[in-house]
Parts: structure tokens; sequence; C-alpha cells
């Protein structure tokens, strides 16, 4: 099985260049920058959106577009990925150039790090080669007081040639200044000369030579002097682009070809090849760079970081690394499980409660039996099932989970694990992917376009499914509770609960690292990719708005999807339940055909069917086992954990089927969601297959082993 | 005598300017585009729990490089 090129995701990120404006008259914005300076605060900030942020690089991996109205002009603002260069090295750079160069922006904001200016302004100095339609936006300055760093903006401006603009996005302060600005800049026409870098006379000549026919072959539609210097650079993606938006292809002029011998020619003479040539250019960029900074930036002492080294000196430390990261997961979980148990038992009595209301209310109104069958008997229960399940953990794991991240946790994550993934010959930065796994497989698969390789980038999109997201965190934590934390649980069982739900993720961790290796010696064969990765600076919460965001944005986004999913299969679960071929129902059935082999794996006919019923989203899989259970004929009174618990338990759950039930959640096929968003980024329907095949698979066999294991000893 | 030895081998603590790169292509420019040009200042920070990557100081920003990386960067110390 090989690579083809389409596997690269360049292809898909291409499709979400084209944006359309409502109207001739809106003004498009580019907001491009640095990963991780708080470019989706200020996009936030400016359209009222809520794209969620986070503490580190890679999180905005899709144009995300957003609109706003400033003294009565409409714009169109475009989250572009966040790069530290546009020399499209990767296809993330690929998509910010190529919506600088050809998506027609009327303007381009660069949101910059006023803590690290110095490293921000090579995107800026690259993106000035290309356009003068350039704001740039100098961010958390707020951040860089308490550092004693001081940005000199007047200065900045005046050696950049364009506006700057200072804010701190997360306080608010200098956006209005900013639209301002940005007004002006889709305004009247560019009096300012932007900075232009001038590089060594060699190479300056060579420019000469060149841009009188590129000039007159592009017309205006591109900055002839950067074109030129990417024909001498032999820059191919860039030509390629050239031809596929603006139709034109500069290496089919002869006489433009002529003239780029020549340069190269002389360039050669003086043994500057295309590698020095590179070299040169991006070093001129980084000494301008370095130049600006140090004539507008003052900072009163190098010892601003002192305090996040010694920081990282603690939690990436040798002896204390690892423990205190199982560590944090373990109070996260801890507090999650035992946060989670009481609120779920009162939201089910009070759902329940109404569940009998609106029985009374049904009979009063003397709807037909099957009407409230298929409405409270299927639809409702389900969902008020799903509701009280998972909206407690939801609401306590997600909150902390995103103070974690906005803290600026996860890149040490990725750092104290890279040697594992290294020797799986995996991509370092599949640990970030991972962890956005927790969240949800679907983003982590998204995500997964951080990693440049094709290679590694099927690797990271075949094992993100190993660890589970928020749809099967529910279900882990309702099954730890009822038959491992016991429901009246004391501080002994809320630890063995604790444990098994970390023992859970570490063993999804471990298996997404041995089926790396696997995939990295079969059919995935290679070697680790260079990989670099920022530790950006810690940074304080805002607490009260990573609670608001995560509660409103995130749980009851997932808990609504939940339900839009719930209610329906409700109503087909009932339908099977209750419409009988011979003198079984449909349910019965299929569940009975499915029987025989889900026992191997330590399940049942029920469970392995609400699996399979639960492809369009994991969250729903509790749920219809429930359903099908009560359909059975052991109706019951349904109110608490307890009697949910004896339920199971009825119908013939130990420890063994709780067990299995966890391990086939944490390893089976994505869900719906997942695998069409495989096929998007893979663009191939092979690689969807093997996601979907490999961690199923591997969950079989596991779960086969350990109720073998089980059954053989005589534990169960 | 020349000084240079790769990145990797500078002890923990240690300053050292960047003297040459090695390393070719796409992951050379990636390094320059890190601000590795000649001369640049690089302290290395401290290595991941298992021993590797290792973090360095680099312009302002904390970077993580494997030990494949930083053998190919080689630095004097001073």
């Amino acid at each position: 099985m090989g690579l083809s090129s389409q596997s690269t995701g360049a292809d898909v990120l291409q499709s979400e260049l084209k944006i359309k404006r409502d109207y001739v008259n809106d003004r498009l914005i580019a907001l491009a920058g640095n990963p991780n300076v708080g470019k989706s605060t200020v996009f936030n900030a400016l359209t009222g959106l809520k794209q969620h942020t986070g503490n580190w690089p890679g999180k905005t991996v899709t144009n995300a577009q957003g609109k706003y109205k400033y003294k009565n002009r409409h714009f169109i603002l475009v989250d572009i990925p966040g790069t530290y260069s546009l020399m499209a090295n990767s296809a993330e750079e690929e998509v910010a150039r190529d919506f600088i160069c050809f998506g027609d922006p009327d303007a381009i904001v660069i949101v910059t790090d006023a803590t690290c200016l110095e490293r921000n302004l090579y995107l800026v100095l690259q993106t000035l080669e290309i356009t003068a339609n350039v704001v740039v936006c100098v961010n958390l300055l707020d951040e860089a007081k308490r550092k004693n760093i001081r940005v000199n903006l007047k200065e900045l401006s005046s050696r950049i040639g364009v506006t700057v603009v200072g804010t701190s996005a997360g306080t608010g302060k200098g956006l209005e200044a900013l639209m301002e600005s940005v007004f002006h800049a889709t305004d009247k026409k560019k009096d300012h000369v932007p900075l232009r870098i001038q590089y060594d006379e060699i190479i300056e000549q060579g420019i000469d030579i060149l841009e009188p026919c590129v000039k007159e072959l592009l017309q205006g539609r591109l900055n002839s002097r950067w074109v030129s210097l990417k024909l001498i650079d032999g820059d191919e993606v860039l030509l390629k682009a050239l031809g596929k938006y603006i139709n034109i292809d500069l290496l089919n002029h002869s006489a433009l070809i002529e003239k780029l011998e020549e340069v190269r020619n002389i360039l050669n003479a003086s043994g500057i090849d295309r590698e020095k040539f590179r070299d040169k250019i991006t070093s001129k960029i980084v000494e301008t760079a370095e130049e600006i900074a140090s004539r507008s930036v003052q900072t009163e002492s190098d010892k601003y970081n002192d305090f996040d080294r010694k920081i990282d000196r603690i939690l990436t430390s040798r002896i204390f690394g690892i423990p205190i990261m199982i560590g944090l997961l373990g109070v996260v979980f801890w507090l999650t499980l035992t946060g989670a148990n009481y609120p779920s038992q009162a939201i089910a009595s009070l759902l329940f409660r109404i569940e009998e209301q609106l029985t009374v209310f049904f009979m009063d109104l003397g709807t037909p039996p099957w009407a409230h069958g298929v409405l409270i008997m299927g639809i409702y229960r389900t969902v008020a099932w799903v509701v009280s399940v998972m909206l407690p953990p939801m609401a306590i794991f997600f909150p902390l989970f995103t103070l974690l991240e906005d803290l600026g946790y996860l890149p040490r994550v990725a750092f104290n694990l890279d040697n594992f993934f290294k020797k799986s010959c995996a991509h370092g930065k599949q640990a970030l992917t991972m962890c956005m796994g927790f969240g949800c497989n679907a983003a982590g698969i998204i995500g997964c376009r951080i990693i440049n390789s094709p290679r590694e980038r099927l690797i990271a999109i075949i094992t993100n499914n190993f660890v589970p997201c928020n749809g099967r965190f529910p279900t882990l934590i309702a099954i730890i509770i009822m038959f491992f934390a016991g429901a009246e649980s004391g501080p002994v069982q809320s630890i063995v609960s604790t444990l098994l739900l970390t023992g859970i993720i570490i063993l999804g961790i471990t298996m997404t690292l041995i089926i790396s290796k696997i995939l990295s010696k079969t059919i995935l064969k290679g070697l680790p990719s260079s990989f670099t990765l920022e530790l950006p600076p810690y940074r304080k919460p805002q607490i009260g708005k990573v609670i608001v965001r995560s509660v409103f944005d995130r749980t009851l986004f997932v808990l609504g999807r939940a339900v839009s999913v719930a209610a329906p299969a409700g109503l087909i679960i009932w339908m099977m339940a209750n419409i009988y071929v011979g003198d079984l129902s449909i349910l019965a059935r299929c569940a009975a055909f499915l029987d025989p082999f889900a026992q191997l794996i330590g399940l049942d006919g029920y469970i392995l069917l609400a699996f399979i019923l639960g492809f369009p989203a994991n969250e729903i899989v509790l749920p219809i086992i429930i359903m099908s259970y009560m359909s059975t004929g052991n109706m019951m009174e349904m109110s608490s954990l307890i009697q949910l618990k004896d339920l199971l338990v009825a119908n013939g759950w130990t420890w063994l089927t709780a067990l299995c039930v966890m391990l086939f959640s944490l390893m089976h096929w994505p869900c719906g969601t997942t695998c069409l968003t495989i096929k998007k980024e893979s663009q191939s329907w092979k690689w969807t297959l093997v996601s979907f095949l490999v961690p199923t698979a591997t969950g079989i066999v596991i779960c086969f082993f350990v109720a073998s294991t089980a059954r053989l000893l005589g534990l169960n | 005598m020349d000084k240079r030895i790769p990145l990797n081998d500078l002890p923990m603590g240690g300053k050292a300017r960047v003297k040459a790169l090695i390393s070719d292509s796409s992951s050379r420019r990636r390094m320059l585009e890190l601000g590795l040009i000649s001369d640049t200042e690089v302290k290395a920070l401290q290595k991941s729990p298992s021993g590797d990557p290792t973090a360095y100081q680099i312009r302002g920003a904390v970077i993580a490089l494997r030990s494949e990386e930083a053998s190919k960067i080689l630095v004097e110390t001073f």
C-alpha cells in the first residue's frame, strides 16, 4: 500500500480556500500569525464566535471564518492556520501562503506575540514580501508587561512600514483600534511603503535581471519581486499553485527561462547553489527580524522566563515528569468520577419523575399505547439516560481538561512522551493529536494535519481511535461507578475506580504506541521524520471563561449531538424490540445471531448489537444496551445507577462483562463521523477501511484474550 | 583547536553559538527558520524524562529537538 500525493491532505485544504463574499463591498480579512499567539482569541473577540482556543501549537488547523461589522462595513474574517513560515514546508503553511497569495484578501492581519516578537517577525517579514496590505497586531501586551518586556509600537511600525496595533485580546484591550486600522487598511489608497529586505548584492542583481520579465507576465497579480525570488529558489509548489489559481505557467515562457538560466549561472559562478541560496534568503530574513526586534523591544532582564523554566524542570523532570503526568490524569479522573456521581443520580431521578408525570398525562389524554411506547419508552427514556449519564462527567471533565490545555501543559505531555513515539517510528506531534482525540476523535484526525510526513500522518490517523473521546468517557465512567466503585462509594472505591480509569487510558496510549510500531514495520514502513516542538510559555488561564466556554460550547454541543442521535436511535430500538417476526422480536433475533461471537469476547449479543447500532455516535451505546434489556421484559423503574446496575446484573453482567465492555469501548471501530473525517482527510477509502479494521481487530483480540483467561482461571 | 561540537553534546545549562548546519533540504530549512543561523546563541535547558528530546532556548523561544536533529547542528561553546 503506497502513499499517494492525495493522502497528504493538501488537497483537502485547498478546497477551503474559496471564500464567498455576501456583498461586493464585503471586505475579506485574513488572520495570520504564528501558532499559539492568541489568534483564535482575537478571532473570537472580533467575530463574537467561539472558536476553541488552546495553549499549544496547531490548534487551528482549518480555515475558520466569521463576520463582523464596523462603521457600517461588513468584514469577513478568515482564521488561517498558524504557521511560523510561509515557505510551504507543510500542508498548513501551503494553505496559509495560498490564501495570502490567491485567496484575494483585502487585508491581512498578522497577530504576533509581544513576549516573543523576534520570532514572530519572521512571518511578518515574509508576508510583507508578498503584499503590503498588512496590519500587524502585537498581542499579549499584558503578558509582556508582566514579564517587563516593552514593545515600542511606533518604532516597530516605522521600521516595517505598515500599521502596528497593540492588543491584549484576552481582556479586549486594543481591539477597537485594531478594527479601526483594518477599516483604514481596506479603505484608502495605500501610501505606505513596507520594508523591503535587501539581500546580498549578487542576489539583488539576479532579481533585477528576472523581475521585469516576471512583472510583464503577472500583470500586477502578485508581487513580482517575490515571485522572482521564488523562481530562482525553484519553488515548484508555488509554480504549480500559480498555474492552478491564476492560470500562469511561468516555466512555459522561453524568454523567462533564458533569464532564469542566466541568473542561475551568475549565482553558481559565485558558488551559490540552490541550497546556499535558500540559506542566504532565510538567514537574511532572520537577521532582519533580529535587527528590528533589537530596536523596538526592550527587555529589562533576560530572567523573565525563569519561572517557566522552574515549572518545566519539575513537570518534565527525569524522575517526576511521567509520574506527575499520570498523577494529573488521575486527579482529573478522580474529580470527575466522585464529582459526577451525585449529580448523575439527581438528574436521573428528576428525569424519571418527569417520565411518570408524562405517562400520567398521556393516559389522561387517552393516547394509544403504541404512541406512548414510541415517545416515552423509546425516545424520552433514551434521551433521559444519555443526559443523566453524560452531562455531569462532561461538565466536570471538560473544564478540567481545558484548564490544562490553556495552561500550556499539552506540549509538555508531548515532550515527555516523545521518545516513546520515536521508538514507535511515529511523529512526535502524534502525542498532541492523541490528546485532541480525548475531546473528539474526528477533531483529533483533522488535527493530524500538523504532521507533515504522509506516512506518520496516516499512523496518527489510524491510531487516534485508541484514546476514548468524550462520547466514550461517560460509558467508561458509568460502568466503573456501577461495577467497580460501588454506588455508595467510599474513599477506597473512588480511588480504585480512578486507578481503573487511568489504567484504561494508559492502556489506550500503550496500544497507540504498539500499533504505531506495528504499522511502521509493516504497511507503513519508514523512519521517523525530523521534528521540532515548541514549549510555549505557561499562561494563566481565565478560569471563568474556561468554565463557561467548556460547559456551554463543548459540553452542551456534545450533549446536543448525543441527544439528536439518541432520539432516533431510541425510536429504532423501540421498534426493533416491538416488531415481532415469529415469536421473537427483531431485536432479539439480531442479538441471538450475534450472541455466540459476542460471548467469545466477553460480551453478549445485545451489547455487540448496541456497539453496531452505536456507529453514528458512541454516546448511545450504553443507552441502547439499557433499552434492549428493558424491552426484553425486565421492565423496571429506573431512577438511579444502582437500579441500572441491577438491570445489567439481571441480564447476566459480571465484572468480566463490564471489563470487556470497557475494553471494547476503548478499542473498536471509529464512529460514523470519525470514519467520514478519515475518508475526507486521507482521500482514500482504503485507509478509511484500515482505520476501521485496525482498532476493531485489536479490540476483538484483547477482549477474547481477557475473557478466555478469566474463564480458564475460573475467575468469573 | 576546533571547539565545534554537535548540539546534542552540549551539557544541560550550557550555552553555545551555532557554527554550521550539516542537515540538508527541508530539515535544514526548518532549523534556519527557527532562527538557527550562524552565530545564534543556544542554551541547553533540559532533557525529557527519557533522555530525548532536549529543550533548547533559541531566540527567546523554547524548542525541543530530537537528538537526530540536534546532532546535525554544530556549535561552539563559550
